[in-house]
């Protein structure tokens, strides 16, 4: 038995992780959706979920009961093929996505996996950065062909949005990652973190200064461009026409029930993650530090943002109104807390959780962005949205892949 | 049988039944997805020999950009299936053994070139992305200029006959 697990550690490895990897991405796409239900509400001055579970922490899996137990049907006229096919496409390009993104560089040490090391990504291929562009270049598909095959006109003209504007903002987007790659000469998305941590938080791409050289080659012009062109990319407001619902009542899924609908939900959702996993790691330096190595005092952090919000949600469950919220509240709190207080008393795994600590931090902060722009920018007309792609986007992307180029060339690169 | 031969086997499977179902399909949008299957296999194998970065240009621009504007266009046409109409004379008489010769032809060059097929020329030196681009601006910089002028063409074209019915 042993035997074999040996020989085959590296695949049952890579299943666990998968396994894992699958079970995090879904749950933390669950509570995103709170959380964007959440700030939206209060950038709307309402409360947002507020009766499944205390402060409505229960409201995803109440949704996602409701998704499953919702009966299902098929419409007639449609192609039943591609009708099943779509979402399938759709869920499982934007889940094959995560596999190539790096939370962490070390391994975990002590531990390995019957003498494999245990690293913090399923798979690292040299190009990986380019397997996501292929991703996304597929994904066009899930909603192209949903629009198609339900056999509808709303569906349809939602569809076809989608087919132009994902085509258009791919262009931008993809040469908009151009200055990052002329700096780090590699697909890589860890060495492309790795060439921004010759400084700390000035050497990030969004800056672009380097030791040994006074000539930055900040990448703000490239920041702005992929955010952007990705917000269209992954169909989100204020670019969401292909689901425009005043308009196309709901776009590509109108004709979706049930879990077919729920499978379109969790791909954009996962969308959404892997964009800001990818601003993070291109322009925000992954997960270096911003603060210098020797400022050790900076390691306690992940504690100092854990205690005091654990001791407030301790606070806060107290005097919330329900019984329910009563014990769940203080025992998430307590549990939160906890987990701070061991940071501190055990150093090693502190020291070890730091990376990963800074990456989800920067990706919080985008995904934080993401729903802002949500909350804040009404919709682009069908126009707009086009010239925004093809005559600001295209032409500033290409102007920062020449101004990188011009600016590594004086720095003598 | 190694593990790479059966990742071949598969994948060339997928191509051949993919590019024969792109023909048998009835209807245009079943047949680009045949093709977008079609072309999927082909980064697969190029993938098994060791060219990362020709495999996910083949999907990116294949298998996305081209076979994206395939199934737009066809959406936008509202398509429906296409109609058969008794084959021509000529190809009834004519069809079968220019076919058969053709794959003759075909094979006769893929037994006298199997030698040098199972052992590519230079393994590996189309993966390394910097050396891939340092080649096609050095050695290959006339025929790249050129296919890049001939799409810059292609798209003046384009807008042309778009502009022409505004006047």
């Amino acid at each position: 038995m042993s035997d074999f697990l040996t020989h085959n550690a590296f695949w049952i490895l890579s299943i666990i992780k998968i396994a894992v990897l699958l079970f995090i991405v879904l749950t933390v796409n669950a509570y995103l959706t709170w959380f964007e239900r959440k700030v939206v509400a209060h950038i709307q001055s309402r409360w947002g979920p507020h009766r499944v579970g205390p402060h409505g922490l229960l409201q995803p899996a109440a949704d996602g009961l409701k998704f499953l137990f919702k009966e299902d049907p098929t419409p007639a006229g449609v192609d039943k093929f591609v009708y099943y096919l779509a979402p399938l496409l759709a869920l499982a390009l934007a889940l094959t996505s995560m596999a190539v993104i790096p939370f962490g560089p070390n391994p975990i040490p002590h531990i390995t996996f019957f003498g494999q090391p245990i690293h913090l990504w399923v798979a690292n291929p040299d190009i990986s950065l380019l397997v996501l562009f292929a991703i996304t270049a597929l994904s066009v598909y899930g909603v192209a062909l949903a629009g198609w095959a339900s056999n509808s006109k709303y569906p349809l003209l939602g569809g076809l949005r989608s087919s132009a504007q994902m085509i258009s903002y791919e262009l931008a987007l993809t040469m908009s990652v151009v200055g990052v790659l002329l700096m780090a000469n590699t697909f890589s998305l860890q060495e492309i973190i790795n060439a921004q941590a010759s400084i700390p938080l000035f050497g990030w791409n969004f800056f672009g200064f380097t030791s040994g050289s006074k000539i930055p080659v900040p990448q703000i012009l490239g920041f702005l461009c992929f955010f952007i062109a990705a917000i269209a990319e992954t169909n989100r407001a204020p670019f969401d026409l292909p689901e425009a619902e005043s308009e196309l009542v709901a776009g590509f899924h109108t004709e979706y029930a049930s879990f077919k609908f729920a499978m379109f939900f969790i791909a954009e959702y996962t969308a959404m993650i892997t964009v800001s996993c990818l601003v993070a790691i291109l322009f925000f330096g992954g997960w270096l530090s911003p603060f210098p190595a020797s400022w050790t005092w900076t390691h306690y952090l992940p504690s100092v943002t854990l205690l005091p919000f654990g001791l407030w949600v301790i606070w806060d469950g107290i005097h919330y109104e329900t019984i329910f919220g009563k014990l769940v509240l203080p025992a998430v709190g307590f549990a939160m807390a906890a987990i701070g207080g061991a940071l501190i008393a055990f150093p090693a795994v502190n020291g070890f959780i730091q990376p990963t600590f800074w990456l989800l931090a920067k990706i919080f902060l985008v995904l934080f962005f993401y729903v802002w722009a949500r909350g804040t920018l009404p919709r682009l007309r069908y126009d707009q949205l086009m010239n925004m792609g093809w005559k600001v986007l295209l032409p500033a992307s290409i102007a920062n892949v020449i101004l990188t180029a011009a600016l590594l060339l004086w720095r003598g690169h | 049988m190694s593990a790479p031969l059966i990742i071949f086997f598969v994948l060339a499977t997928l191509a051949v039944l993919g590019a024969a179902s792109l023909i048998f399909q009835k209807h245009p949008i079943h047949s680009a997805l045949s093709l977008i299957v079609v072309m999927v296999a082909l980064a697969g194998l190029y993938l098994l020999m060791g060219a990362e970065f020709v495999a996910a240009a083949q999907i990116i621009v294949y298998g996305g950009a081209i076979m994206v504007l395939f199934v737009f266009v066809i959406m936008l046409l509202n398509a429906g299936e296409e109609e058969r109409t008794n084959l021509s004379k000529l190809a009834k008489i004519a069809g079968w053994p220019l076919a058969l010769a053709l794959t003759g032809v075909l094979a006769a060059a893929m037994i006298r070139a199997s030698p040098a097929v199972a052992n590519p020329a230079r393994p590996g030196a189309l993966s390394d992305t910097a050396t891939l681009s340092k080649l096609l601006f050095t050695d290959f910089v006339y025929p790249f200029e050129l296919t890049s002028f001939l799409v810059l063409v292609a798209i003046l074209g384009a807008m042309v006959l778009a502009q022409r019915e505004q006047k």
